[in-house]
């Protein structure tokens, strides 16, 4: 194996070991989100937002690292995320999770990931006539909050940890 | 609060801490080996997985497709960490007797019985949508749900936003409110 498959198999498993941990991996945690009843997936993800923002921040601060945005595409990002949204409830999983939970025990995994491995095909198949209907729409490009606001990333950081603390003081008092 | 749940599991705080540096740990190590900052992310692995299995089939198509040219069709940094995440699920879950054969998820059981085929067909079809979304989307809960957000991409809020609005409310539909 290469260099960069080798490093991707070490971040994965760790990556894994961490999802698996955290208890994310599970249908019952995903759907229990989207229920409004359970919110173990929020807890985790915005903690893990939380911190890699402050250290992504200062390593491009610090030119070490470059910052790699997705294209703010309009049509796509909304009825991309609209389609994305809908599947998730149905299927309880999202790409990274759906292996995770195959690595659990939960072998119903392999149904999703089947789906979502013929959701590709068709997506590669049907791609020159989205790029010119729902792509070709407006795309603002790859666009960053402070730039586009107009102010410091470390105006924003802090406002987004407090909105996050006060969100988990909120799930732990509600029990969720 | 505590650090660990009933099952043994982790505080999903301080789990989801952990996977911050992580990711913090991965943009370093691919921009100091790599050459290239990347990110954690998922999906694309699908599209590489499905080029892989039409080219058994029929190689001359996957070339001649202008979206498995655009994502190059091989086994690559991301490819091995979905791989991965198998194996570190498996690691984790069998080092701490959470490891569980399940055939159906309860929550589904409850709602649609306990039909294996039922369930197939919810999870295929699901997958399916979920999947050309997210391709559509550039990014899943990982691309732009952790690295967009770590990154403040714009897109990433819009993408977030929309994955779980709209996730809320087919999830009510289907499942309903009270079951």
């Amino acid at each position: 194996m290469s260099t960069d498959q080798w490093l991707g198999l070490v971040t994965g498993v760790l990556f894994g070991f961490l999802l698996q941990k955290g208890r994310v991996l599970r249908f019952e945690k995903q759907v229990g989100a989207m229920l409004l009843k359970d919110m173990t997936i929020f807890k985790f993800m915005l903690s893990a937002i939380l911190v890699g923002m402050v250290g992504i921040v200062l390593l491009t601060d610090a030119g070490i690292v470059t910052l790699g945005h997705k294209s703010m595409n309009l049509g796509a990002v909304l009825l991309g995320g609209a389609l994305f949204g809908a599947g998730w409830a149905v299927m309880g999983f999202c790409p990274g999770t759906s292996v995770g939970a195959l690595g659990e025990g939960r072998w119903h995994a392999v149904f999703a990931i089947a789906g979502m491995v013929a959701g590709a095909a068709l997506y590669a198949e049907l791609y020159p006539f989205f790029k010119s209907t729902v792509i070709a729409w407006k795309d603002f490009g790859k666009i960053g909050l402070p730039e586009t606001l107009g102010v410091s990333p470390w105006v924003i950081i802090p406002l987004f940890g407090a909105g996050t603390i006060f969100l988990f003081l909120w799930f732990e008092k509600k029990g969720l | 609060m505590s650090w660990k749940t009933g099952d043994g599991g982790w505080s999903p705080y301080l789990a989801g801490a952990l996977v911050g540096i992580l990711a913090i740990a991965s943009v370093y190590a691919t921009t100091r080996w790599l050459g290239k900052s990347s990110y954690l992310g998922a999906s694309t692995t699908f599209v590489r997985a499905a080029g892989l299995l039409e080219r058994t089939v029929s190689p001359d198509h996957v070339e001649a497709n202008a979206y498995f040219t655009k994502e190059k069709v091989r086994v690559d940094w991301q490819f091995m960490l979905v791989l991965g995440i198998f194996l570190g699920a498996l690691i984790g879950s069998a080092t701490d007797g959470s490891f569980k054969l399940e055939s159906v998820p309860p929550t589904w059981e409850k709602r649609f019985g306990p039909s294996v085929w039922k369930r197939a067909a919810g999870a295929i079809l699901g997958g399916m949508v979920a999947m050309v979304g997210a391709r559509m989307a550039d990014g899943c809960p990982s691309g732009h749900g952790l690295s967009g957000m770590m990154q403040l991409s714009v897109s990433a809020f819009v993408a977030l936003a929309m994955f779980f609005v709209v996730g809320v409310f087919i999830a009510a539909l289907v499942y309903g409110r009270r079951s």
